[in-house]
């Protein structure tokens, strides 16, 4: 099927501006998004410029804007995106993070923010048995969570952070779900400072963004209001202690 | 520009993590990747990581160390072996209390499955050994070690492609990179080296491997002058998704399921009576392109791409939800098929190097038959080769391998660098990658490198597949020579230093066309089928004359193989029969 990439170029040594470049080639609409630009690359134009690696939705290097909305390359099928014989298709870089070239962005601010929320299991308590003991059903409370590869899709998609840039944005509150709920980890108290205020956990409104584009399938926004709840309940109980004789 | 540091570790998947982790306690340590860590390709395995624990039936370290060594046709060294099984019950645990999510028994302890040829009692019946996070057990242990690399302040040069190595005799000072970002060359001097860049298969055409799997650690060692070992041996998984090469792991027969012809026939009774489906991964993979062969493929025109069923339908909505998720996920997104309704189409796809640097169990790298070590260079993991693989690697080996030996070379690296002083080194170590670099920049016209990859990559899986022969990887031998001349007219197509990625693909196409060489060399020269080097012309296996590593060297554009002693201290080798 005949296919037209639209694709935002911009290279800083050259281009004042980003534009938009075209590229019309053949693809099987079984295919892969990532393999019509693979195609791209190797056989119209070399300079175009993208990351990529596992070319099947584990690695999350490829995630884009894809007619507008944000997703993996390589999970998306020539068919979700192309209608009929000559349609095209836009692909833009995440939004929120400088572009350093063409479809690639610049993700330390993404990982800094992840960072901040100690994405670790905080406990050192000393190992009773050789494994720390925990049932199929704790293990199952932060099931989800533990399936984030870091793509970012979530953190350009959210509407929260064009009001406020400074927004830890969703990923990093999955990862910070991630230990909170998990039964082995002691580290509330540790992340409760990055989280309670306005740019950790309560700038989140409910947009519901980033679970719809969320590629790994997680309950992002349900996780983010878990982590609020925890953090009130944890409040709470504080008050409770602090009116006790 | 100029850096130094005790240790330079190049690559952030499972193996390297694991030595910075190790290392970095100890002294000045760096990580290198071309990649962002948490994107390496550590986080595509699925299925598991074994280790006698013992948590759901009866199970010995020994057991475990038999079946990597008769997994591997004999070729495995088995003192490696034993190190391997014995210090994974330590390893799992490890990574259980540094947080990995691993799946539970009901008693809340980790779970284990059955896996292909790991058994009970020296190969009486599979035993459940494989330790498991759904089917994400590789993505857990990235995350897992990459948190604890944060957790350690671990210093990283995330997008720095390594192009050479600094060696002074036999001894290694450190390495010479690209930063991706700017494009400028980095020499980074260092007391010593570790290599844990991965794989190499994108040398094939149909294979479950990232885009980054290029060989690049395994290909500047043979440039340097350092033979790689046993290079013959690749692992084609059985079950990659029709046409894409993507993994569906050995999980699913573990869980029960079944691979079917054309006929609905569960065909490896015939082939592995008493393993049946978890049978280790060449004997499989050869039994499938037998059916293909003879025409019991689903189309049944006993094409290479013809392929055959893998059924999961039986074993229910809740087993594939909790235990094969991605799995399940996979085949909805490429095949537009749920595997609760309908079988996978699946054929064998290139999966995995058993060869490559050889290494001591310490993980420094050895360059001869004799042990002679290369003072200050390491490797481990898939870029490595211990050897606890042998001819054919056991699924769930490979995630081991990595922490086991990944820690073992972190350990020994922080000692090392103590006795050591730092190295000098100068701008002019960068003159080879500084040449390179400036012959695919000048600006003379030339191809780009996309043809020769494709035929480079069609040649190798047509004639140094599953099923060779001589004149096929004669063939090929010659095919490659030609690709590599014609890639010294290649020229890049992007001309700016931010971000130049046609650079660094043809810098990978380099890697990938020596690596291709000595694969097809290597493999040549093997005049017997063992583990997963299967000849038509030479059908059996021959300890007589075979029973030793090959160390094939790259000199002046030819390859020259040499031999290596394999440890046979434990078990005597025997026939290999399931």
């Amino acid at each position: 099927m005949k296919m037209t990439l639209k694709i935002q170029r911009f290279n800083p040594e050259n281009d004042a501006q980003p534009f938009f470049q075209e590229y019309t080639l053949d693809a099987d609409p079984n295919e892969r998004l990532l393999d019509a630009l693979m195609y791209v690359k190797r056989f119209q134009d070399g300079s175009l410029g993208f990351r990529k690696s596992c070319a099947h939705g584990v690695c999350g290097s490829d995630a884009i804007r894809i007619n507008g909305k944000n997703g993996l390359a390589c999970k998306t099928l020539i068919k979700e995106v192309i209608q009929k014989d000559g349609d095209s298709v836009t692909l833009q870089p995440l939004r929120y993070l400088s572009v350093q070239r063409d479809l690639i962005v610049d993700q330390t601010e993404f990982f800094t923010k992840y960072r901040s929320v100690k994405p670790f299991l905080i406990n050192d308590e000393e190992v009773a048995e050789k494994e720390r003991i925990q049932s199929p059903e704790e293990r199952l409370r932060f099931d989800d969570t533990t399936n984030c590869i870091l793509c970012a899709a979530c953190y350009s998609a959210c509407p929260v952070l064009e009001s406020d840039p400074l927004f830890i944005g969703p990923a990093a509150i999955a990862q910070a779900f991630r230990f909170l709920a998990d039964s082995r980890d002691r580290g509330f108290a540790e992340r409760l400072p990055v989280l309670d205020r306005p740019e950790g956990v309560w700038d989140c409104e409910n947009h519901f963004e980033c679970t719809k584009c969320c590629p790994r399938s997680i309950l992002i926004t349900k996780r983010i209001n878990q982590t609020k709840k925890m953090i009130e309940k944890h409040k709470d109980s504080e008050a409770d202690d602090r009116q006790k004789p | 520009m100029i850096h130094q540091f005790d240790t330079v570790i190049v690559g952030s998947g499972g193996a390297g993590l694991y030595a910075a982790l190790e290392a970095s306690s100890r002294c000045r340590t760096a990580v290198l990747s071309k990649l962002y860590p948490i994107r390496s390709h550590t986080g595509a395995a699925q299925g598991g990581i074994s280790a006698a624990l013992g948590n759901v039936e009866e199970d010995k370290p020994e057991w475990h160390a038999f079946d990597t060594v008769k997994g591997g046709d004999y070729l495995v060294d088995q003192q490696a072996a034993k190190i391997l099984a014995e210090e994974a019950v330590r390893a799992v645990y490890d990574l259980e209390n540094r947080g990995l999510p691993f799946n539970r028994t009901p008693e809340g302890r980790i779970d284990q499955r059955r896996f292909g040829g790991h058994t009970r009692n020296f190969g009486e019946a599979p035993v459940r050994r494989a330790c498991f996070a759904a089917d994400r057990t590789g993505h857990m242990i990235l995350q897992t070690l990459y948190q604890q690399c944060i957790k350690n302040k671990v210093a990283f040069f995330d997008e720095y492609q390594v192009v050479d190595l600094i060696m002074d005799g036999n001894t290694c000072k450190g390495v010479v990179a690209v930063q991706l970002s700017t494009g400028e060359l980095r020499i980074l001097a260092a007391k010593a080296v570790l290599f844990a860049t991965g794989g190499f298969g994108r040398i094939y055409k149909i294979t479950s491997n990232a885009f980054a799997n290029t060989g690049d650690g395994p290909a500047v060692c043979a440039r340097q002058g350092i033979p790689l070992q046993d290079m013959e041996f690749f692992q084609f998984h059985p079950t990659g998704i029709m046409g894409l090469g993507i993994l569906i792991s050995e999980a699913v027969r573990g869980e029960g399921g079944i691979l079917r012809n054309r006929d609905g026939e569960r065909f490896m009774e015939r082939y592995t009576p008493t393993l049946l489906d978890l049978a280790p991964r060449d004997i499989v993979s050869r039994a499938i392109m037998t059916e293909v062969r003879a025409g019991k493929g689903i189309r049944g025109d006993r094409k290479i791409d013809d392929y055959v069923h893998l059924d999961a339908t039986h074993l229910g909505k809740e087993t594939l939800l909790t235990k094969l998720p991605d799995i399940t996920s996979f085949c909805k997104t490429y095949l537009g098929i749920d595997p609760a309704d309908a079988p996978i189409p699946v054929l064998p796809t290139a999966h995995y190097a058993m060869g490559g640097i050889p290494t001591d169990t310490h993980g420094r790298v050895v360059r001869d038959g004799n042990g002679t070590v290369v003072h200050g260079l390491y490797a481990a993991g898939e870029c490595a080769c211990v050897s606890v693989h042998g001819a054919n690697r056991l699924g769930t080996n490979s995630l081991l391998d990595l922490v086991v030996f990944g820690r073992r070379a972190g350990q020994h690296i922080g000692e090392y660098v103590k006795q050591i002083d730092a190295p000098k080194v100068s701008e002019a170590d960068g003159d080879f990658a500084r040449q390179w670099i400036a012959r695919l920049t000048d600006g003379k016209s030339g191809p780009h490198g996309g043809h020769i990859r494709e035929e480079m990559q069609t040649v190798m899986m047509e004639k140094v597949g599953i099923y060779r022969n001589a004149g096929d990887m004669q063939a090929a031998v010659n095919a490659i020579q030609e690709l590599r001349a014609r890639y010294q007219s290649v020229r890049v197509q992007d001309t700016s230093k931010h971000f130049n990625t046609d650079l660094l693909e043809i810098i990978e196409l380099g890697n990938l066309l020596d690596i291709s060489l000595i694969t097809a060399a290597a493999a040549l020269n093997r005049q017997e089928s063992r583990g997963a080097h299967s000849r038509e012309d030479f059908p059996d296996r021959n300890d007589g004359q075979w029973l030793k590593h090959s160390l094939a060297a790259l000199q002046d554009d030819h390859v020259t193989i040499g031999y290596k002693p394999v440890d046979v201290s434990i078990w005597k080798p025997k026939p290999r029969a399931y």
